[in-house]
């Protein structure tokens, strides 16, 4: 395939023939330009909907603890468990291919949080950062907690956006500014919405270590929250986050020497079991989204292989002469071939390229409820370039072989 | 009859009894109606005839650009018959030059990748390619055009790059149509010397033309009418000096 020959031929083909291959790299770029944007609309649309439809994320697996129900191995019930982080660690650990997003939880009420004059009482969640999307909450103001105020204990808080209301009334201008809470200062680093409402807004997140250390609990969780990857299949995605939370149910039930048929003492909720409905809509939209692709790689062929048709009918002469020369057919198959798909690839690339930098710009800037962050998975992308260059080369075979098959008189007759 | 064959084994080019038609919708156009024509290597043989007597015909036959329906033909004792077009392409590259009325260089390349082009055919490195190139096109009087192209050429100089370009791969026959009928008389003329100055080196050159002027400097002249030989004479070539 390497030949520095050739190369030099469509490179001098194409320099000298600056038009045609401006026109060809339009129209091929300006489709890869066109499916990005339609692609990334068509995920944006995805993300807005499994957004608007779910007060957490639709497949949160979440567990808590209570007080024992049943008596096991001469230990009374009533017994108060305590999931701690030593459990959080072994769960994560050993299911860390599977996991998505993971955070532990430990609340504590009954502190006044207080700025200046203003004040009030609020839930406090030491917890981490995978927390924002386990809630499937959204930033307002500011960014969330991260891994190094969590590894440090850092003093930060993001608010729910009913809090900062109450403190500061612009929600954003309580950015940076110092809260107490209990005696303790805090900096205010986020603040966040969530449509789960007032029982998941009015609430303030800490790093879990920072809460845990402060309150002398150093080891307590007393939720644990997860994601698995995802899975298109409900069905599929159904029997495994049942399997990996009863799993995980028995562990723990075992570390706190829990009887196995106790229903109080270690409790879950699996959000999947009632999200059937977004999974179908989700399968819905990446059913659109593929039409959409398939769509456009279709008139990406046909293009292509107009494009290239119309070349070789306008290189009739050229392609006679060099057959007279001595030009094998399989050399001419190659020169066309070659040159259209190095010209669909650079321009398949820009266009890409374009696409990118377009729906990173708009992206921002669209406010519709229904559309959420409008990205192209990049890999898809990619695939889709690819598969537009092979298309191309397969739709281009038939206009290159017919180029082969030019008869150099009926090519070079003097008219 | 003996003696015919060993003529024929001496022949660059041997044709014998060649037909040809065009099929016109239903109809059957003949246009070669047995042909019988030898060249001997180093003859420069002119092939004259009204419009429509098949003079093309002929040569894109010997050219192997085209094919013949009956008759056999045998280029430097090679039979030309049923050849696919990968073979064709071969003895293309390697037997033959061809010399155009109207050039057909290629107008994006510079005279001297028009000149190497046969030589890229032939697998020849970049390097010499171009060396070979512009020993040939130094060989026309063309070495200081070498990187223009041929919008910046007068037609007598395109003339000249094409002929350079059916010398590059050292063919054993270069075949012209009418290489001068888009050319004035003097530039003509030009041409015609350097052709003759190729023939003298030895090279076999068969050219199809109208202008009996032209045919003159040739030092064969057949004449070719309703796709039968009709003349064959063997001429005192003029030089084009001489016309000056
Ligand atoms: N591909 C073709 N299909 C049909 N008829 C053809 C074809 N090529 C040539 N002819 C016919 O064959 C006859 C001979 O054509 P040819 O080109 O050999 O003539 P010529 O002697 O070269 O004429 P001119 O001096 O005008 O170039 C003409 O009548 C022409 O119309
Ligand atoms: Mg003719």
């Amino acid at each position: 395939m390497f030949n520095i020959d050739r190369w030099q031929e469509i490179f001098e083909a194409i320099s000298k023939n600056k038009l045609r291959t401006f026109l060809t790299g339009v129209s091929v770029g300006s489709g890869i330009f066109i499916l990005i944007i339609l692609l990334g609309i068509a995920s944006g649309f995805k993300n807005g909907t499994e957004h608007q439809f779910s007060r957490d994320a639709s497949t949160l697996i979440e567990f808590w603890s209570n007080r024992t129900s049943k008596e096991y191995n001469g230990m009374n019930s009533g017994r108060r468990i305590k999931m701690d982080i030593y459990d959080y660690d072994i769960i994560t650990k050993q299911y860390k291919d599977v996991l998505e997003y993971e955070a532990a939880g430990f609340s504590k009420g009954n502190l006044t949080t207080s700025y200046e004059s203003e004040s009030g009482t609020y839930r406090l969640v030491g917890t981490m950062p995978d927390r924002l999307f386990l809630e499937n909450a959204t930033l307002v103001a500011g960014r969330f907690l991260n891994q190094r105020d969590y590894e440090a204990s850092l003093k930060v808080a993001v608010l729910g956006i009913p809090v900062a209301e109450d403190l500061f009334k612009e929600p954003e201008s309580g950015i940076g500014k110092i809260i107490s809470i209990g005696k303790i200062q805090y900096k205010v680093i986020g603040v966040f919405q969530d449509i789960g409402g007032e029982r998941d807004e009015a609430r303030i997140y800490l790093p879990h270590t920072t809460l845990t250390t402060l309150y002398n609990t150093t080891n307590s969780g007393s939720s644990f929250l997860f994601t698995l990857n995802p899975i298109a299949n409900y069905d599929l995605a159904l029997a495994q986050t049942e399997a990996f939370a009863k799993q995980v149910k028995e562990k723990l039930q075992k570390r706190h020497k829990v009887h196995p048929d106790d229903l109080t003492a270690i409790r879950y909720n699996n959000a999947v079991e009632n999200s059937k409905d977004i999974y179908m809509l989700i399968l819905g939209m990446n059913l659109f989204f593929w039409m959409i692709g398939i769509l456009t790689l279709i008139a990406g062929i046909v293009g292509v292989g107009n494009i290239m048709l119309i070349i070789v009918k306008e290189r009739t002469k050229e392609i006679g002469i060099r057959k007279a020369l001595g030009a094998q057919p399989k050399a001419i198959v190659a020169m066309v071939l070659h040159e259209a798909i190095f010209i669909t690839s650079i321009s398949g690339m820009i266009g890409l390229l374009l696409g990118f930098v377009v729906l990173e710009i708009i992206g921002g800037q669209i406010q519709t409820e229904f559309i959420l962050n409008p990205k192209v998975n990049f890999s898809i992308a990619i695939s889709t370039v690819i598969l537009l260059v092979i298309s191309g080369a397969v739709a281009g075979y038939f206009p290159a072989k017919y180029a082969s098959k030019i008869k150099p008189i009926i090519a070079l007759r003097d008219e | 009859m003996l003696k015919y064959t060993n003529e024929q084994i001496a022949a660059m080019i041997a044709i014998q009894n060649l037909h040809k038609s065009y099929q016109i919708g239903s109809n059957s156009l003949p246009v070669l109606k047995g042909i019988d024509f030898n060249v001997k290597e180093g003859e420069m043989v002119s092939i004259m005839g009204s419009s429509g007597s098949g003079k093309s015909t002929l040569l894109n036959i010997i050219g192997i650009l085209d094919e013949a329906d009956e008759g056999s033909y045998h280029l430097d004792n090679i039979e030309v018959k049923n050849l696919n077009e990968k073979i064709a392409a071969k003895y293309r590259n390697k037997f033959l030059g061809f010399i155009f009325q109207s050039f057909n260089l290629i107008n994006y390349k510079t005279a001297v990748d028009n000149v190497s082009l046969p030589l890229y055919y032939q697998g020849v490195s970049r390097k010499e390619r171009e060396e070979r190139a512009l020993f040939y096109l130094e060989k026309v009087g063309l070495a200081d055009w070498s990187k223009h192209l041929p919008s910046e050429l007068s037609g007598g100089q395109k003339q000249r790059v094409a002929i350079a370009r059916a010398l590059a791969s050292d063919p054993k026959v270069l075949l012209a149509d009418e290489p001068t009928g888009a050319l004035d008389t003097k530039t003509s003329y030009g041409v015609m010397e350097l052709l003759q100055q190729i023939n003298d080196e030895g090279k076999t050159l068969i050219i199809v033309t109208h202008e009996p002027d032209i045919a003159a400097m040739t030092k064969r002249n057949v004449e070719l009418k309703d796709g039968l030989i009709i003349g064959d004479t063997i001429i005192n070539q003029v030089r084009p000096q001489l016309h000056v």
